[in-house]
């Protein structure tokens, strides 16, 4: 008897689904917690308070990246707020047996970068992580919540979450990127498309020949800002680019040797991508060949235009966007109908779990050397983990990046939301190659972001002001 | 640990106009450096409050004491943080009345017993007018008749089917619901190949 075709988020969901709630919500399995110490401690001191153990701490990993200073990860860290943090992940790590990815361990880094590159990330799973850019994860095939502190209690209690279930829409990025478009303009492009709200109650499934030749790397760049358009989680279905990618990898299975237990792996990898005919509750087409370099101008990531284009203009926006609109450029202090290339920046920002990864250092790295940082701007380099930052090093990235007037650091989520001590000052601009624009996101109440891929920061720091890195390439 | 039913909720309202208002504005990000949610509702907004000098919704006397805010569209996208209704819920609100809410802030409602209503842009936009005019007015959300009843009327309103069940049968801290299918568990976790090494 055949089965009916289905999308890998069907196949996954109901591989995973423990049973009806009384709520008529799914309980869902969860197959992997990573954990981090923002949105933990609450939920390991509900834990203590009932009286509840961990149900499967080997299927629990933490790490340590919003609070860590990228100038030094010495202990104790110099601000004590964050080093009670650290201390408080620590001591539950170890109460409860859960492996912990510390500075110490040569493998700490954003929570979104060291799950895939340890392996960790797996198609066909489900993974779920107390940080709303959990999405990431789906690059692989593998459905990715994240989740609020209450909900990691019951992950951490349960291994499981009470959810409803989603829609799921497929999104095919037709033609071939042109060069110096990146998956970050992909993605920034999708938002605005299909709108910030466009994606609640939706999974999105990425596809069409433009994802389907991306790198991992890429395609976690696209489903990490899932999120920005609303959807509960992105994903890629996986391929050979994905099987590749894993082999070898520490948790990958068979670790470094792979063998038999890898290919039996791969096996049901491939069993669990959507099915030819699989049904689904929308499908978009999006023109990749048309993709600009794309830069954001206002206080959401949809808010955004082609680098030679021009923010809009009060006649061209539709009635019901005129207010937030208006609200963003008198954040911003742009001008309606401005052209968004010329605007000068203050600040330049690389990393962040969207394009703190090894390939996003390379392409800035190309645009680093033809030039140096401009007299009035700060640049700063933000590896997206220890991985990252030994591998950039081995190649000389590092060395490139400061002759040419940029600051190498440590890893850590640095000035993506600044619970560091990586901030904006006042009023500057940043061109920042991280997710989100909203107002005071990177630690000044009144600084403000223009999101752009990696390559377009680098030559923006260059030029002291957005500018096209087309024109550099 | 079975928790209060919550079949509706009452009190004086607020109003926050504007969409797509985020959870870093709900929370800035520098105010998470704690280890409890104890004093997050000190921060509630604080660098649009900051920023409004005094003219904030929040810091209106003619709302004070609300513990329902009516919102916009898209009400707390962005960040997964709790943090941000708990900072909501210990300034005083448990109910939210909206345009739309994104999906991770009404989870975290729920976890918490706060409710989230969804109205249609015509009442909720009646609603937000008639606050405004008459503050003092009562606003209730009934979860268990789907309505939102003020001066301008009782309106139909929009609570997921799975969330207003846990609201109205105190399910809503999900831990217990979901521990009494412990068994259930360990047979769905001995079906997944890859915690199973793969095995044909």
């Amino acid at each position: 008897m055949s089965e009916s075709p289905r999308s890998l988020f069907d196949k996954v969901w109901e591989l995973h689904r423990v049973r009806e709630l009384p709520s008529g919500q799914t309980q869902l399995f969860i197959g992997t917690h990573l954990v981090h110490e923002v949105t933990s401690p609450q939920a390991f001191a509900m834990l203590r308070e009932r009286g509840l153990p961990v149900r499967f701490p080997e299927r629990t990993f933490a790490t340590v990246d919003h609070i860590i200073p990228t100038d030094s990860q010495l202990r104790p860290l110099s601000d004590a707020l964050a080093e009670a943090m650290m201390t408080e992940l620590e001591r539950n790590c170890r109460e409860h047996g859960i492996q912990l990815f510390d500075a110490a361990s040569g493998a700490q880094g954003i929570v979104h970068v060291i799950g895939p590159e340890l392996g960790i990330t797996q198609p066909g799973s489900t993974i779920a992580c107390g940080d709303s850019h959990t999405s990431t994860h789906g690059a692989f095939g593998a459905i990715a919540f994240g989740i609020g502190t209450s909900q990691v209690r019951d992950v951490l209690a349960t291994q499981c979450l009470a959810m409803a279930g989603l829609r799921v829409r497929r999104i095919e990025v037709t033609g071939k990127l042109a060069p110096g478009v990146y998956a970050k303009d992909v993605t920034l492009d999708v938002i605005r498309r299909l709108g910030v709200k466009g994606g609640v109650g939706f999974a999105y499934e990425y596809a069409g020949p433009v994802i389907e030749a991306m790198s991992l790397e890429e395609r976690m760049t696209v489903c990490n800002m899932s999120i920005e358009g609303g959807a509960r989680c992105g994903y890629v279905n996986p391929d050979d680019t994905t099987y590749d990618y894993l082999r070898g990898r520490r948790y990958a299975p068979g670790g470094a040797a792979g063998g038999d237990a890898f290919e039996r792996a791969v096996a049901w990898w491939r069993s669990m991508a959507s099915d030819a005919g699989a049904p689904y509750d929308d499908v978009v087409e999006v023109p990749g060949g048309e993709i600009a370099p794309t830069v954001t101008w206002g206080i959401n990531p949809g808010q955004n235009c082609g680098v030679d284009q021009r923010i809009p203009s009060f006649q061209d926006t539709p009635d019901a966007d005129r207010a937030s609109v208006a609200e963003a450029l008198e954040y911003m202090d742009f001008r309606p109908g401005a052209p968004i290339a010329g605007t000068p920046i203050d600040v330049a920002f690389i990393g962040s779990c969207t394009n703190g990864r090894i390939s996003d250092l390379r392409e800035a790295a190309r645009v680093a050397k033809t030039g140096r940082v401009a007299a009035n701007v700060r640049a700063l380099v933000v590896p997206g983990s220890q991985e990252v930052a030994r591998q950039a090093e081995e190649e000389g990235l590092d060395e490139v990046f400061r002759a040419h007037g940029f600051q190498w650091r440590e890893p850590g989520c640095s000035m993506c939301l600044a619970m560091n001590p990586d901030k904006l000052q006042g009023r500057e601009v940043c061109a920042s190659s991280s997710n989100r624009n909203f107002k005071g996101r990177q630690g000044s109440p009144t600084g403000r972001t223009l999101l752009m891929s990696p390559a377009m920061v680098a030559a923006a720091a260059l030029a002291g002001k957005v500018v096209d890195v087309r024109e550099i390439l | 640990m079975a928790k209060a039913r919550i079949a509706s909720t009452s009190g004086r309202a607020c109003v926050l106009r504007g969409d797509d208002i985020d959870t870093d504005r709900i929370i800035p990000a520098r105010f998470m450096k704690v280890v409890t949610f104890d004093d997050v509702g000190e921060h509630a907004f604080e660098d649009d409050r900051r920023a409004a000098k005094g003219n904030h919704p929040l810091d209106d006397d003619t709302f004070a004491g609300a513990s329902i805010l009516v919102v916009g569209r898209n009400f707390g996208c962005g960040s997964s943080r709790e943090h941000a209704p708990q900072a909501l819920m210990r300034f005083g609100f448990d109910g939210f009345i909206g345009g739309s809410f994104a999906e991770i802030f009404a989870g975290n409602c729920t976890a918490l017993g706060l409710v989230c209503a969804t109205l249609a842009d015509d009442d909720l936009e009646n609603l937000m007018g008639s606050v405004e005019l008459d503050p003092a007015q009562t606003v209730t959300i009934d979860v268990e008749a789907k309505t939102v009843t003020s001066r301008a009327g009782s309106v139909p309103a929009t609570i997921p089917d799975g969330t207003r069940r846990q609201l109205l049968e105190g399910t809503w801290d999900a831990t217990g619901m979901l521990l009494d299918g412990a068994d259930d568990v360990s047979r769905t976790a001995a079906g997944l190949p890859y915690l199973n090494g793969f095995a044909s």
